[in-house]
């Protein structure tokens, strides 16, 4: 396995700047997931990796040696695509044993054989491998394209949002099976997605990219307590956060169109108008809560409820456990949690506490 | 179809319950058949007659009112492969037959007053349109698949301008040019050669198939090489184990377009081959008969070149028929 | 506003039914959702409802009044589709508008009708957009505004939502439900995503297989799903269920671990599956709490770090594995042992040999 380092890539198609100046170092043995919407540069920035795609400015190393100029083969890296990269005229156990088969590296049969297996075992495939694979399920067909970058064992598996194309049900099931692997194994991972689920349960770190810029790198605890811009985080959280117009008068924050009035954070030098951030698990509804509100909506979703709640003009949304006995209708006091709060200048970038 | 919601409004009657609508699909599925069964007629007319034809004896053949049952012969087969003479007497002739030495050809050919003198042209014809019709499918595939690949794969400058120019050469009617092509081919000594005709078909076919391959090759997702290439294969390994066999159902589409273009063309091969490299198409018309036209020979000869564009149609018509509605002509 | 029923309403293509006899009541003003997997029936139910599929037996009843076979458009419905089907040469105005004038409004009712839904949903400043020029979402907001300015006797959608991006789902999903909250009107809606279902439905109707599987409030069919189905698709990740064995009070579950069936559960347990038999226990993931004299002993599989809460994944044994909802910050190494309990009002079980719960109350 790999470190992987980035260094000031570019990559133009035409007139369109995919990566901009992308700079980002991988550790050996990590999880790393690109996490942005679609068109942010993820994929190209993975393809530049494996190879498939040459950067016009920049150098890709891997364990500090660089890999500009290497072709895909020579850089010894596993892709699982998000679909179609199973070849169809083949069997599970032929598509298996295809990368074992190539010029580089020419395997014995016994030793195709037996890798072929472990990796079958490991993905609970071993009875799908006399099968064509157009026959298989959508999950089927996934776990055989995990196996194909698995009996490799490359230096760095890099994976383009393999599980998207699945339903939520199997998505899951891979989810906790690409991520025990990974740890078993100790490998390095690159794994590119926009939904924020994956993200945020997979990764040791996340890089959060938009129009080919980073926005910010951190482990998902980072990246979910404190965004960097309120891209980052509307993007991070279901539900998502809510982002709300405020001005600091007379020492008191004020939230436009809600009766919500806050003590100044200490330590934290905010601008006269700015977007307070909250989220929706720090809105709480208790009876002795501060502020109070009319519940427009709720929504349950079996293990929580999301519950909207009316103050002034403004809607907040609150979750709360359980399935909620609030109605619609209903007033509601409830409590901010003070400690969790975001400040985001109007310009959607985070500010700091000073002293940080 | 013919529920609720597609048939327009009824203006009295509001109920138009499913099993009325029911009838129908039966009404619509014999109106089908019929039509189909007219089409079929149509079309096969001409084919039967020819088949019957050559299967009819010299008289039958000019019988009027046509014959429809008739005592089949094969003696146009026999007519067809064998060059002959006609005794000049009533009494040559039968002393001819009278011989117990004679096969049973002769002997057929000989109850109609003629004789074999030699192994006539058409055998070779036919394999003279094997050879030609042949190599010129296979280059042109081979040709087509590969420059299809690239103009499907890679930025190559000026891409439309070149796919353009390939389809233009399409665009005249090869008669058009054929008498350009029949000078420049004198001076150049490629006239009543094989190579000149194979060259030339090539030329015509490979538009074609680049075309109709780039459709195909289209339609495979590039992960799939993508794929191979991480996984330490060479760009041309990749396209042998990877594209090649995903991309049999055009390739045995083009195969045949190309093969029916080459084996059929007349124009050409009327103008540019004489007797050693003559080509069966312009040769059929002109079978001449022994004092007469001889309509069922021709009949035969249109037969037996009809066959192996059938074979080849029938042996790949699954795949022609997925290449038909899935390939090119789709995607347009 | 209407009330809809459903008089042994079936759909047969060929031979193969795509719903298969159903009854079902939807009451005026009442949000129903048709919940199930891409061909379990839910979609057609909802074009037999509309009339643009004509049923192949049974009756519909609109306020007691037999519909079954007339047109789309004698009954008083307005249709909501996934793609949004707008008129692309049209404004979004002329689109609102179109409706009213097939019905021959006078043109400044018209007029008066559509700003109201305009500002209803908040597009007045989009109204001279052509369909090509707006978003995802604010085209579904026009489809919307088509349906509503009609005021028809009931809304039928199908899967509005799913045409959409994650962050325009989650909005408009709480925008439909607040208007149908305002206007009260009868909506039947059609989705495959649970969590859409559960958060929109006053009732959920789960189908498979051409058949309803449960018809019930979403704690209903949260809480207590009526078989194996039901528990595994709502819920996101579903019920776990563990095969298990019963037998005096308790169940025999994988890697040699014995839970202890609350005793209000024994009657019901006799009366279905025996004194001793195979049996299905079920608990949601935030039934369960780690806890180290908790009953069931596992190994911790991976773990998954959501935002608020972690989900832990515990392997009871290779084929078994289950998932537990702990709180945020809990991080356990892969393969560190773990125990659980489990809340005894959260229990579920299930007959394997039927996959219908158990239910305490005696089976019904």
């Amino acid at each position: 396995m790999s470190s992987i380092t980035l260094q000031n890539i570019t990559k133009r198609f035409g007139e369109k700047t995919a990566l901009n100046d992308l700079s980002l170092t991988i550790q050996d043995q990590e999880f790393f997931v690109l996490l942005g919407p679609t068109g942010a540069g993820k994929t190209t920035t993975l393809r530049v990796i494996a190879g498939l795609e040459k950067q016009d400015t920049g150098d890709v190393l891997f364990d500090g040696t660089s890999m500009t100029g290497a072709v895909p083969a020579e850089r010894d890296v596993a892709f699982v695509f998000q679909q179609y990269s199973l070849y169809p005229n083949m069997s599970v156990f032929d598509n298996l044993a295809f990368p074992l088969r190539s010029p580089l590296r020419k395997l014995p049969k016994g030793e195709i054989e037996r890798r072929v297996k472990t990796a079958a075992e490991t993905l609970r495939i071993t009875h799908l491998l006399a099968r064509k694979t157009a026959k298989l399920s959508g999950g089927e067909m996934q776990r055989v394209s995990i196996g194909r970058a698995i009996v490799r064992e490359p230096r760095v598996y890099l994976m383009d949002e393999p599980l998207s194309n699945l339903d939520a049900k199997l998505r899951e099931a891979l989810r906790i099976e690409l991520v025990h692997l990974q740890k078993t194994q100790g490998s390095t991972t690159v794994f590119v997605t926009h939904d924020q689920i994956e993200a945020l349960t997979m990764a040791q770190r996340i890089a959060v990219l938009d129009e080919g810029h980073i926005l910010q790198i951190g482990t998902p605890h980072e990246i979910y307590d404190a965004p960097a811009t309120t891209f980052v985080a509307t993007l991070v959280g279901t539900p998502r956060i809510n982002l709300m117009q405020a001005s600091r008068q007379d020492g008191r924050i004020f939230v436009k169109d809600s009766s919500v009035r806050l003590p100044p954070p200490t330590g934290i030098d905010l601008p006269a108008d700015f977007l307070l951030g909250v989220r929706p698990e720090d809105v709480r509804p208790t009876n002795s809560g501060e502020f109070s509100g009319k519940v427009a909506l709720t929504e349950p979703l079996g293990v929580e409820t999301i519950v909207h709640i009316r103050s002034g003009e403004n809607i907040l949304t609150s979750l709360v456990p359980g399935i909620t006995p609030i109605s619609v209708g209903e007033e509601v006091r409830f409590d901010i949690v003070r400690e969790r709060l975001h400040y985001f200048h109007p310009t959607g970038k985070r500010i700091v506490a000073a002293s940080v | 179809m013919g529920t609720r919601a597609s048939a327009p409004r009824a203006p009295a009657t509001i109920s138009t319950r499913v099993d009325k609508v029911g009838l129908r699909p039966k009404v619509t599925r014999a109106i089908r058949a019929f039509v189909v069964v007219i089409l079929t007629v149509l079309i096969l007319l001409p084919v039967v007659w020819m088949v019957m034809t050559s299967l009819k004896s010299p008289s039958d053949v000019v019988a009027v009112p046509p014959k429809i049952i008739f005592e089949p012969s094969i003696e146009s087969f026999i007519f067809l492969v064998t060059e002959r003479v006609q005794f000049p007497t009533r009494q040559e002739a039968d002393e001819f037959r009278a011989r117990d030495d004679l096969k049973w050809y002769e002997e057929k050919v000989a109850e109609r007053g003629q004789k074999i003198t030699r192994v006539g042209d058409f055998p070779k014809q036919l394999r003279n349109s094997f050879i030609i019709a042949g190599t010129s499918t296979i280059f042109s595939v081979l040709f087509g698949v590969l420059s299809a690949y690239a103009f499907s794969r890679f930025r190559i400058p000026g891409e439309g301008d070149l796919l353009f120019f390939i389809l233009s050469t399409r665009m005249l009617p090869p008669v058009a040019v054929t008498i350009p092509i029949f000078l420049m081919y004198r001076e150049l000594g490629l006239d009543n050669t094989y190579f000149g005709l194979i060259l030339l078909y090539t030329t015509f076919n490979l538009s074609f198939s680049v075309w109709l391959l780039k459709g195909f090759i289209d339609e495979i997702p590039k992960e799939y090489e993508e794929a191979a290439l991480v996984d330490g294969y060479t760009r041309l390994q990749a396209f042998r184990k990877v594209v090649l066999p995903q991309a049999v159902t055009g390739i045995a589409a083009t195969t045949v377009f190309c093969f029916i273009f080459a084996w059929n063309e007349y124009a050409f091969a009327a103008m540019l081959t004489s007797d050693a490299t003559r080509t069966a198409p312009p040769s059929i018309p002109s079978i001449q008969g022994v004092g007469r036209i001889e309509w069922e020979t021709i009949a035969a000869a249109s037969l037996v070149f009809l066959m192996p564009v059938v074979i080849v149609t029938f042996a790949l018509r699954k795949h022609l028929l997925r290449g038909v509605t899935f390939g090119a002509i789709r995607k347009g | 506003m209407a009330t809809i029923e459903l008089m042994n309403v079936e759909k047969k293509f060929g031979s193969s039914y795509a719903v298969k006899p159903m009854n079902m009541t939807i009451h005026s003003g009442e949000f129903v959702v048709l919940l199930g997997p891409s061909g379990c029936g839910k979609t057609t139910t909802l074009r037999m409802i509309s009339g643009l599929e004509a049923v192949t037996d049974g009756q519909i009843l609109f306020d007691g009044k037999d519909v079954t076979w007339l047109h789309p458009s004698d009954r008083d419905i307005a249709f909501v589709f996934q793609f949004f089907a707008l008129y692309s040469h049209m404004t979004a105005r002329e689109n609102i508008a179109f409706p009213l004038q097939a019905q021959g409004e006078p043109r400044d009712s018209i007029r008066k009708r559509v700003e109201e839904v305009a500002k209803m949903l908040r597009i007045e400043h989009l109204m001279n957009a052509r369909p090509g020029g707006l978003s995802g979402g604010d085209q579904q907001r026009v489809a919307l505004a088509r349906a509503l300015v009609r005021r028809p006797a009931a809304f039928l959608m199908d899967e509005p939502l799913g045409a959409l991006d994650a962050e325009f789902r989650e909005s408009m999903r709480a925008e439909i439900k607040r208007l149908h909250i305002e206007q009260n009107a009868t909506t039947v809606y059609v989705t495959h995503d649970q969590i859409e279902a559960m958060a929109m439905g006053d009732r959920v109707v789960v189908m498979s297989a051409a058949v309803v599987q449960q018809n019930g409030t979403p704690a209903e069919v949260y809480h207590d799903p009526a078989n194996l189905f039901v528990a595994k698709f709502i819920g996101s990740p579903g019920m776990n269920l563990i095969q298990g064995h019963y037998a005096d009070g308790k169940v025999a579950l994988p890697g040699d671990n014995h839970y202890t069936v609350p005793a209000d559960w024994y009657t019901a347990i006799h009366e279905t599956i025996g004194r001793d038999g195979d049996i299905i226990l079920g608990f949601r993931p935030e039934a369960a709490h780690i806890s180290a004299s908790g009953p069931i002993a596992t190994t911790v599989y991976t773990t998954d770090l959501h935002g608020s809460y972690t989900m832990l994944h515990l392997e009871l044994n290779r084929d078994t594995i289950v998932d537990v909802r702990a709180g945020r910050g809990t991080n356990y190494p892969i393969g560190t042992p773990a125990r659980f309990d489990l809340d005894p009002a959260m229990v579920r079980f299930f007959d394997p040999k039927t996959e219908a719960a158990i239910h305490k109350g005696g089976n019904p």
